[in-house]
């Protein structure tokens, strides 16, 4: 098409040593080290295999919600209703067993519906009514969840899920010393960083998060990718009911309270922008180690939990803070920016 | 005194690359309405912004009655008495007439505002301009025109002098203008000067005394109004040369590609219909406000019909999104490139490759080496002028940024590619570059829909070109029979509702 001689351009990654250190998640890894040896400190037993262990267990049912919150973080999205859904789809699971005597295999089915039922009201409210934030919206089912299963229990508990060994050994079981509920986490986390960083899906993602215009001119299906997300984040909100009812052996309306916080810190830490468009997943991944692990440590040594709550809040501000001080931009490569003639 | 209360001389205005503003006089006698006229991008924005201070003009000379006068900002034009009604108004919808008339000036003693002065003052105010709202109503309640007015007001407040109207009929019904006419004779008598931009002949017949014309960001011409004809103004306006930018390629034009009838979207356009053949480059053209962009819009699945038929190929199809539109093989150049067609914190490639993934990944699984190899082909073909595929998209100048917009298209299978103002904003060169890759794309046999603002463009490409003013199509010309004269005397016709 062109007289003059073809520009060539350059189509092939190059890999610079600099640019993999100035990471974010090197910072996150460096801050998760300190934790590590603080905790080590702390606690004589804390480094041994089952130390580590029983300290992850003790915060990993929770992780399962930062998987989806990626992705709706990425799209530029937030989702608050998470706790609700966590609460409601446990107070229905418990509830199918003891009060409709289903059994309980079917229970979790009928919780992980209801989940995904959740997240999908969620996702079609806001795909319908393009004016309402999401921050909002979710803001709405959030009490009108939790105030669901609080009708259905009023202040009573489902109790005696206990009595099934199987399903308390959700939580509490392990193969070869290692929890089911951390290989079952691996898994999922695998999938869902592979979702992102590998399929058509995890691009639509970030070109809705980073320009939802375009990415609906160049045909990205916007509305059904959103829809998915918020599915797949209430199906995961369920997932944590089935291990935290199975760590607990009851359930009650008002548990879950602050998990879409937690989950979101989490997000945030991991450096992903909740202007959307940005961040990895294995970010997130190092954050929920970070936060949860710092959470154990100083449970250990009897902090009380509002000195905890300032100690998380000051490192998540400090985390959002970093970048914007700019200290990469020392570093930065020159970006090659050519001028017409 | 002078005998003109404003008069500009040599007035230069330059941005990044093009210049607005080129050594334009004008002159206003105080107690005239006169009338600026010139087609789009002709400079009549850029000069009403220098006048009102908005922008410093990097040289010439600004004289009020005779003196010469520096405006650091829009406060200094609003102490010396020019105020400006915009096209679009620009108010506080949830706040009331009065709030409105006095925002930014409002009538304060002792730190205190003083309500009832200022209630008293705007009804005074209202019922000079024969208003039939009062000034207690909030802003939202009132029609454009009732707005108009309220602005109207808002400058008399501000004891203007000058009054700079843009484009102020360009929203009214035929009623409505002949209110803003009497308003405005009324100012005039009252004392005030006024600037009138306007589209419109009939607005431009009816009201002014004198005119002047821009083009190509110079001064042309002034008139006075008496003795001129619509034909004289017409060729003050495009009386350009048509230079040898267009290499018009000789193309066999082929069988119908995409037709459509009697398109229908209420409040936008209304029984649109055209068509456009394999291997040809139809002209979409119109004045601001024609609706191009939203009748093109419609066909590619952004937004819904009302009522119309669109065929492809001879069958008739219903689009129900951009997807399905890239799918049949319609595609779309989006008018605003860097909000619309590009993720400007991306790199060229993946902006390229993100309406075709389905066709470079298998079972959603992008595959990358196939979508650099495909991107970087792309990129090439277009001629981007870049480094590497990795470069931003916001790192590009205007020009390169649409060739990487044409890139994306070319990755779909496409049959009908539909542009929408390609050269906005890209300077001279790139223009021409543009123009090329249109040129063999429709040798490739594509059926191309232009839509531009820019009579050279139209002329110099189109094969055919139609006409819209207000929604409506107004003309159909072939390329053997068209002239600017014709196209812009069908992109102004006259109103036939309202």
């Amino acid at each position: 098409m062109n007289k003059e001689t073809k520009r060539v351009l350059i189509a092939e990654t190059t890999f610079s040593w600099k640019k993999f250190f100035l990471k974010w998640e090197w910072f996150l890894v460096l801050i998760f080290i300190g934790i590590n040896i603080m905790n080590s400190f702390i606690s004589p037993y804390y480094l041994s295999v089952s130390g580590l262990l029983s300290a992850t267990s003790s915060f990993l049912e929770k992780a399962f919600i930062v998987l989806p919150m990626v992705f709706i973080l990425i799209m530029g999205d937030i989702d608050i209703s998470v706790g609700s859904v966590v609460a409601l789809s446990a107070v229905i699971m418990g509830e199918s067993y003891n009060r409709l005597g289903l059994p309980m295999g079917l229970a979790i089915i009928i919780c992980l519906l209801v989940g995904a039922l959740c997240g999908f009201i969620n996702g079609f409210i806001l795909i319908k009514f393009k004016e309402l934030a999401p921050m909002i919206v979710t803001l709405g089912t959030q009490i009108l969840y939790r105030g669901i299963a609080t009708m259905i229990l009023k202040d009573q508990a489902s109790t005696g899920l206990t009595s099934i060994t199987w399903f308390s050994n959700l939580y509490w079981g392990s193969i070869f010393g290692i929890p089911y509920m951390l290989i079952v986490f691996i898994v999922f986390a695998v999938i869902f960083g592979y979702i992102l960083h590998k399929t058509n899906f995890g691009r639509y993602l970030y070109a809705i998060g980073s320009n939802e215009t375009a990415a609906h001119f160049s045909g990205v299906e916007v509305d059904k990718v959103r829809l998915i997300t918020f599915t797949l984040t209430g199906l995961f909100s369920a997932v944590t009911a089935v291990f935290l009812a199975s760590r607990m052996g009851s359930v009650r309306p008002n548990i879950a309270v602050g998990y879409e916080l937690e989950a979101i810190s989490m997000v945030v830490l991991g450096g992903i922008s909740s202007a959307g468009g940005k961040g990895n997943f294995i970010g997130a991944i190092i954050s929920i180690f970070i936060i949860g692990l710092l959470r154990y440590g100083l449970g250990l040594i009897n902090i009380p939990s509002q000195v905890m709550l300032v100690v998380i809040g000051s490192l998540l501000i400090l985390a959002v803070l970093i970048p914007q001080l700019n200290l990469g931009k020392y570093f930065r490569r020159k970006q090659g920016v050519v001028k017409e003639a | 005194m002078s005998e003109y209360i404003l008069e500009l001389k040599g007035v230069t205005k330059i941005f990044p690359g093009v210049k607005a503003l080129d050594r334009v006089q004008f002159q206003l006698k105080a107690g005239e309405i006169h009338a600026l006229i010139g087609e789009n991008g002709a400079g009549k924005s850029t000069l009403i912004k220098v006048i009102t201070g908005v922008h410093k003009p990097d040289e010439g000379e600004i004289f009020i009655n005779g003196e010469r006068v520096n405006f650091r900002g829009p406060k200094d034009a609003q102490k010396a008495g020019i105020a400006a009604i915009y096209q679009h108004v620009t108010a506080y919808p949830h706040l009331t007439v009065t709030e409105n008339i006095f925002m930014g000036h409002e009538i304060v003693r002792n730190k205190v505002v003083q309500w009832k002065e200022m209630h008293k003052e705007a009804s005074e105010l209202l019922a000079k301009l024969d208003a039939d709202f009062s000034a207690t109503d909030e802003m939202q309640s009132l029609s454009v025109a009732q707005q108009q007015l309220v602005e109207i007001a808002k400058a008399l407040s501000m004891k203007a002098k000058i009054i700079i109207m843009d484009e102020p009929t360009a929203a009214l019904s035929k009623n409505e203008s002949e209110r803003l006419y009497e308003v405005t004779e009324k100012l005039r008598d009252d004392g005030a000067s006024i600037i009138f931009i306007s589209h419109r002949f009939d607005d431009i017949f009816r009201l002014a005394s004198r005119a002047t014309v821009l083009r190509d960001s110079k001064y042309i011409d002034q008139f006075d109004i008496e003795g001129v004809t619509e034909k004289e103004l017409i060729t003050a306006m495009v009386g350009r040369e048509i230079t040898e930018m267009f290499p018009k390629i000789d193309v066999e034009i082929g069988e119908d590609v995409l037709r459509v009838e009697g398109l229908s979207r209420t409040g936008f356009f209304k029984d649109v219909s055209f068509n456009v053949r394999e291997g040809e480059i139809l002209g979409l053209t119109g004045l601001v406000g024609s609706r191009r962009t939203e009748v093109v819009e419609a066909i590619y699945g952004i937004t819904k019909l009302d009522k119309g038929h669109v065929y492809l190929n001879g069958k008739e199809i219903h689009v129900k999104g951009p997807r399905h539109a890239m799918e049949l093989g319609i595609g779309l150049l989006p008018e605003d490139r860097q909000q619309q067609g590009l993720i400007l914190d991306w790199g060229l490639g993946r902006n390229v490759t993100l309406p075709v993934m389905k066709d470079i990944s298998k079972k959603g699984i992008t595959d990358e080496a196939k979508e650099r190899s495909l991107s970087k082909n792309l990129l090439e073909t277009v001629g981007v002028k870049a480094l590497s595929i990795f470069d931003k998209a916001s790192s590009l100048s205007g020009g390169n940024q649409q060739k990487v917009v044409v890139a994306k298209q070319l990755a779909s299978k496409l049959k009908v590619i539909i542009l929408d103002e390609p050269t906005k904003g890209v300077d001279v060169g790139a223009k021409a570059a543009i123009y090329e890759i249109i040129g063999e794309l429709a040798k490739q046999g594509y059926a191309i829909i232009l839509i531009s603002s820019e009579m050279p463009e139209i002329l110099g490409l189109c094969d055919r070109v139609v006409v819209m003013c207000e929604g409506r199509v107004t003309g159909e010309f072939d390329r053997r029979e068209v002239s600017q004269e014709k196209i812009l005397e069908k992109a102004m016709a006259k109103r036939t509702i309202g």
